[in-house]
Order: C-alpha cells, then structure tokens, then sequence
C-alpha cells in the first residue's frame, strides 16, 4: 500500500475529473450550521470518537464565504427560512448541502405554521440523511455517499450545473 | 364560595397566611369587582372585571405585607367551541407571586370574542412588555397602552393568530398511498 507502489516511475496516469473530484471531496469545509438537537449529533460527530477530520473536514467555517458543504442540522423555522437561503447564496461554487434529519428533510413531526416543511423548499439539497437525530455513524454514511455522488461529477458539466445551482 | 380540591403541594404556614391574606384584602378592596374565586389544586385564582385589573394589580403592588411584586406570566386561554366560552371567549390569566411568603395566585379576565382588548400592565412591570406581545402574536387580544404591540414569535409579515382555535392545525393534509382519493380533512 501507499503511493510509492503506484507510481514507481513518478508517472501517475488519470483524468482531470478524477483529480479535481479527489481534491474536492477530501478537503471540503463544512459551515458550521446547527440549528436544533441534530447540532448535537453534529458535534458529537466531529468530535473525537467519530472523526470526521480524518475525512479532510479538519475545520469548520464560520463564515459562508469559506465554506463548501453546508449541514442543515435541525428544524427551520419560517422566520429563520430566510437566513438560510441567504446563507446558501454566500457560499461560493463548488457547494454541496447535506440536510440531516428528519425536520430538514421533511419537517419532521413538526406540521405546524411555524416550521418549515423541509430545507429542499428553499434550497437544493444533495443527501438526505434521515433520523431523529441521526447517530453519527448515519451522518457519516451521508457524508461518504455525498463523496461517491462527488467522484461521478464531470468538469464538462461544470457550467451547465452550477449555473442550475445558482437559481 | 370556595372550593377547595386536595391541594397537590404542602404549603408552608406563610404561604396558606399569605392567600387568606390575599382573600381579605381583594374583598374589602375589590368585592364587586370579583365575579368568581376557586382554589384549585392548591392554587388561588379570581376571575376579575376586565376594567378593574390594572387598579387591582396596583393595589397589590402598593401593600407591602403582602409582597405581590413579581410577575411571573401572562397568559391567555381561548375557550372557542367549549361550553365555557358564554362568560368570554378569551381568558387571559395573569400569574402572580408573592416571594416573601413563597406563594402563588392567578388572576383571571374573561374577553368577548370581538375586539378582545384590556389595559396594558406596562407600566407597574416591564417585564410584562414581552408577555402581552407574545399574547396579541398568538391570540389578538389588544392591551391598550402598550407601546410597541407587534409580532414577537413569528415572523414579521405573518397573518392570523396560529394559537387560537379555529387556526388551521396541520399545516400539510396527512397523505398515504390509502388515502390518496380522499384526504382526510384539517383536524380541528
């Protein structure tokens, strides 16, 4: 194991896509985003038990200027349901969103005036991870699935998808 | 006319002195302003004139034995579609406390159902600012005198009074495979 074996005349062969999907994927930057009880799930994930630093997520952002993955952990009010679009439209391209949790996902057992049924109304979601909370074994599961949705982007597509995104 | 039910906690030797304290002075003070007064569970409540709940709460605030200085909540009940909804549609209950004695007593007004509206208590407590927005943003019930009567839990541009009875519950219909003809309607 270990790249010594696969390059052994310092040549590797690959595809742009494979590598810039590769430098994406395992250095994203999640914006610290937690509203509700699923933020404890969060942090228990990011803490040192379930790492998810050894995925390359080391740091997350406060400012949605640096970041590219945004969490949605945890029921959104209608009153908060701006904030989160206009935090949405701070992050810079590539981004990706995770909504974790039944309340994000759908409104979970929430069907009320107050909260939003579902983050997908006012953003595009890429995974959702659902439970009540997710333990954090399931939100890694998302996350690794978000990364094999990563591996099949093309930077052909590029234009076309990000420009979809922006809507 | 009191009823007296179990009482769920045993109170200490000032806080029972305290309410039949309490009994006294609103009687003498108040009498005909009093129209219903029970003990409940342990609790002293009196159901007052709407027009008379400002000068009482003052009163209160001015006798100094009996130390009611600290308001603790402003609530309201909206008792549309039940029996007791012919004395006022609108209930909103003040909860007082009296921290010297250690004791606790309700204050009741019943409001009719159009233009729901009492005096503003701002001004013997600030802290009842917040309490009476939280009450016009879930129920509409006016306190005249206040001075920034305007949305505090939901949204600024939201319409209606979501805690009143005959707002909608559900805010999507129920739908499953079964149903899918016929969707169960709003529950009520």
């Amino acid at each position: 194991m270990g790249l010594e074996e696969k390059i052994p005349d310092s040549i590797i062969l690959t595809t742009l896509d494979k590598m810039v999907n590769w430098a994406r994927k395992r250095s994203m930057w999640p914006l610290g985003f937690g509203l509700a009880c699923c933020a404890i799930e969060m942090i228990s994930t990011f803490a040192s038990h379930n790492d998810l630093a050894r995925f390359g997520m080391e740091v997350t952002r406060p400012s949605p200027r640096q970041a590219d993955l945004m969490i949605v952990a945890g029921r959104v009010s209608n009153k908060m349901a701006p904030v989160v679009r206009t935090l949405y439209e701070q992050m810079p391209n590539p981004k990706w969103v995770i909504s974790m949790g039944a309340c994000a996902s759908c409104g979970g057992v929430f069907n009320n005036y107050a909260i939003l049924q579902g983050v997908d109304r006012i953003i595009p979601v890429d995974i959702y991870v659902p439970g009540c909370p997710p333990r954090p074994e399931q939100l890694m599961d998302g996350i690794l699935k978000l990364f094999e949705k990563i591996e099949k982007e093309s930077l052909k597509d590029a234009r076309e998808e990000w420009g979809r995104r922006a809507v | 006319m009191a009823q007296t039910h179990e009482p769920a906690i045993v109170k200490s030797e000032t806080s029972e002195g305290n309410d039949a304290r309490i009994r006294r002075f609103l009687r003498e003070r108040f009498g005909e302003a009093i129209r219903h007064e029970e003990v409940f569970r342990g609790d002293l409540q009196f159901t007052v004139d709407p027009e008379k709940i400002y000068d009482i709460c003052e009163a209160l605030m001015e006798a100094g034995g009996l130390d009611v200085r600290f308001l603790a909540d402003i609530t309201c009940v909206d008792w549309h579609g039940h029996s007791e909804a012919v004395h006022g549609r609108f209930e909103v209950v003040y909860n007082l406390c009296s921290l010297a004695h250690r004791s606790r007593f309700f204050l009741k007004v019943r409001l009719p159902e159009t233009n729901p509206h009492v005096r503003s208590l701002v001004d013997l407590w600030h802290g009842a600012n917040w309490m009476e927005r939280e009450v016009w943003d879930l129920f509409g019930v006016t306190f005249d005198g206040h001075p920034d009567l305007t949305r505090l839990l939901t949204p600024d541009d939201f319409e209606g009074h979501p805690l009143r009875k005959d707002y909608p519950l559900v805010y999507e219909q129920p739908k499953f495979s079964w149903n899918e003809n016929d969707p169960p309607e709003v529950i009520r």
